[in-house]
């Protein structure tokens, strides 16, 4: 699945620059000038020269898949007057340590100018001795090259926190709700919503694959779970950060299972994996380097899966959307008869996102539960079942 | 690509929030949701089990009533039975006592009816006997008073007293 998923996003993204270089060779004829003002109209664009506007499909839709340093809203077009855009973005703080230099802070509106070097890439002023450079990502960087430490609130950090005080807002009632009805009484509306996560996490996920030892490890599958849903959720509003379609951000994720893991492990765990019983010698040092592989990649597919998922949902759904603009470039009325085919395609997307965000959240947290289960087995049940052998 | 190298900003942000989340919740949030998910699982099965346990005792008190009554139902039967046969002896006890009682005094009775007759029996043989001696006295009287009469019976006297 999550091989074909990949291949899916590739795919989409090839497709995506195609008809971004279509998009771009039909700049010439009249544009769709009524649809600029969307919220899907891209980044910051300055209208440059003599240059007329397009849509760069590539740019707008890595410009919201992407992180950034500001969270851009919506922009306004000044064509009429000849003077491009107006972007309407909410400002967010810049923060960057520079070995020998130290610590600097400052709005991220500071970078207001951006001009276009002639490899596509597009530079912003400098500020205090930092500017920003975007290719596909922002990236903050040093006027004189040196290497920076950029620890920004991005807007996918922005949207994370936000994520977070709702999880701890909402998860701190229910637990006042479970101390106040104490455990004689049915649970009710939101509390009874959690519960039924919460076993289900516990029954489904925690007891199958951790047994004995789920009570230990059910709080970080349950964090887990719905750290990454809240989160899948808040990227499907509309204007949201795409968080958990981050590769910094499942990397991390996984970091933690793959620690987790580590710390759990049991001898049992480590003899079988370096020293596999009843093995030939050749043979055993060909499966000890596959095992030490296999132990690698566990926390490497958590990464790319969630990270593939629900990047090539947002990108999908984006380019479901620009499907319209590009073609009210052909024609305008081309354009907005494409409008309710595209809507409805959309919303169904949205609809699969919904289902996705649940999905992978849960398919996350389930082979948390399965890879730290196998970490931590202590050997009873290959003993019993080595028995059963002799025994035939 | 681009897109695939992580942004260490992001990736540090998101190691110290999750890890915040966690531990709060864990402290403040799914130790007592999950706490009290046990103890209500817990209630429950202890309240399914002692109803079950209050079930079979009332099982068993039912099928002891039940005993007690049979028992005490046989009990009656038996008691009635003894009864009845205790009745019946008696019963037959006085009817054979009556019976000998009577018996006895029919006995007496028709005794002392015997002896009253014998008595009377004599009484009217002696009275007879007295009568015959008076009437004959009174016979002999006049014969001997005759002396035709006198000397014939001194002759039968004198006969007897020789054939004696």
């Amino acid at each position: 699945m999550n091989c074909k998923r990949v291949v899916f996003f590739l795919i989409i993204v090839l497709g995506l620059s195609g008809s971004g270089l279509l998009a771009r060779a039909q700049s010439g004829t009249p544009s769709g000038e009524g649809m600029n003002s969307t919220p899907a109209a891209g980044t910051p664009e300055n209208g440059e020269g003599g240059e007329k506007k397009g849509i760069n499909i590539t740019e707008i839709v890595f410009g919201h898949v992407a992180d950034s340093h500001e969270w851009h809203l919506f922009s306004i077009s000044h064509e009429a007057e000849g003077q491009g855009e107006t972007a309407i973005a909410l400002p967010l703080p810049v923060l960057v340590y520079e070995p020998g230099v130290g610590f600097d802070a400052f709005m991220s509106n500071n970078f207001e100018e951006w001009k276009k070097a002639p490899d596509g890439t597009k530079i912003s002023n400098s500020y205090e001795g930092y500017h920003l450079e975007m290719k596909m990502k922002e990236k903050l960087v040093a006027d004189n090259g040196a290497a920076v430490y950029d620890l920004s609130i991005t807007k996918n950090v922005l949207s994370m926190l936000i994520g977070v005080f709702l999880l701890l807002w909402a998860m701190s009632k229910v637990a006042k709700a479970y101390k106040a009805t104490g455990s004689t009484k049915a649970p009710s509306g939101f509390q009874n919503f959690i519960e039924v996560v919460v076993v289900f996490i516990r029954d489904e996920v925690a007891l199958p694959n951790l047994g004995k030892k789920s009570v230990k490890y059910m709080p970080l599958l349950l964090t887990v779970f719905f750290f990454i849903w809240i989160n899948n959720l808040l990227g499907l509003l509309p204007g949201g950060a795409n968080f958990t379609g981050n590769i910094a951000v499942t990397a991390c994720l996984a970091l933690v299972t793959f620690i987790v893991m580590m710390a759990g492990s049991t001898k049992h765990f480590w003899s079988h994996l370096l020293n596999p019983p009843d093995v030939p010698v050749l043979v055993k040092a060909l499966l000890v380097l596959i095992e030490i592989m296999s132990l690698l990649i566990k926390p490497v597919a958590l990464m790319i899966r969630l990270f593939a998922n629900m990047l090539a949902g947002h990108i999908v759904i984006l380019s479901v959307i620009c499907m319209i603009f590009i073609f009210g470039m052909l024609n305008r009325f081309v354009g907005w008869g494409f409008v309710p085919v595209s809507l409805a395609f959309s919303v169904f997307m949205f609809m699969l996102e919904l289902l996705v965000a649940a999905i992978q959240a849960f398919v996350f947290t389930n082979l948390t539960a399965v890879f730290i289960g196998q970490s931590i087995e202590e050997g009873h049940g290959d003993a019993h079942a080595h028995d059963a052998k002799h025994a035939h | 690509m681009d897109l695939l190298t992580p942004e260490l900003g992001l990736f540090f942000w998101t190691l110290i929030a999750f890890l915040a989340v966690f531990f709060i919740l864990r402290k403040f949030a799914w130790g007592p949701i999950l706490n009290t998910l046990g103890e209500r699982e817990k209630g429950i099965a202890d309240s399914i089990a002692s109803a079950e346990k209050v079930r079979d005792e009332m099982t068993k008190l039912k099928s002891d009533n039940e005993k007690t009554m049979a028992e005490a139902r046989e009990a009656r039967t038996l008691m009635l039975k003894e009864a009845k046969e205790l009745k019946d002896k008696i019963v037959n006890e006085a009817k054979e006592a009556a019976k000998v009682e009577a018996n006895k005094i029919i006995i007496e009775a028709q005794q002392q009816i015997q002896q009253q007759k014998m008595a009377a029996m004599t009484e009217v043989k002696n009275e007879i006997g007295k009568l015959a001696v008076e009437v004959a006295e009174k016979i002999l009287r006049k014969q001997l008073s005759e002396n035709e009469g006198r000397d014939a019976y001194a002759k039968l006297l004198a006969e007897n007293i020789k054939l004696n």
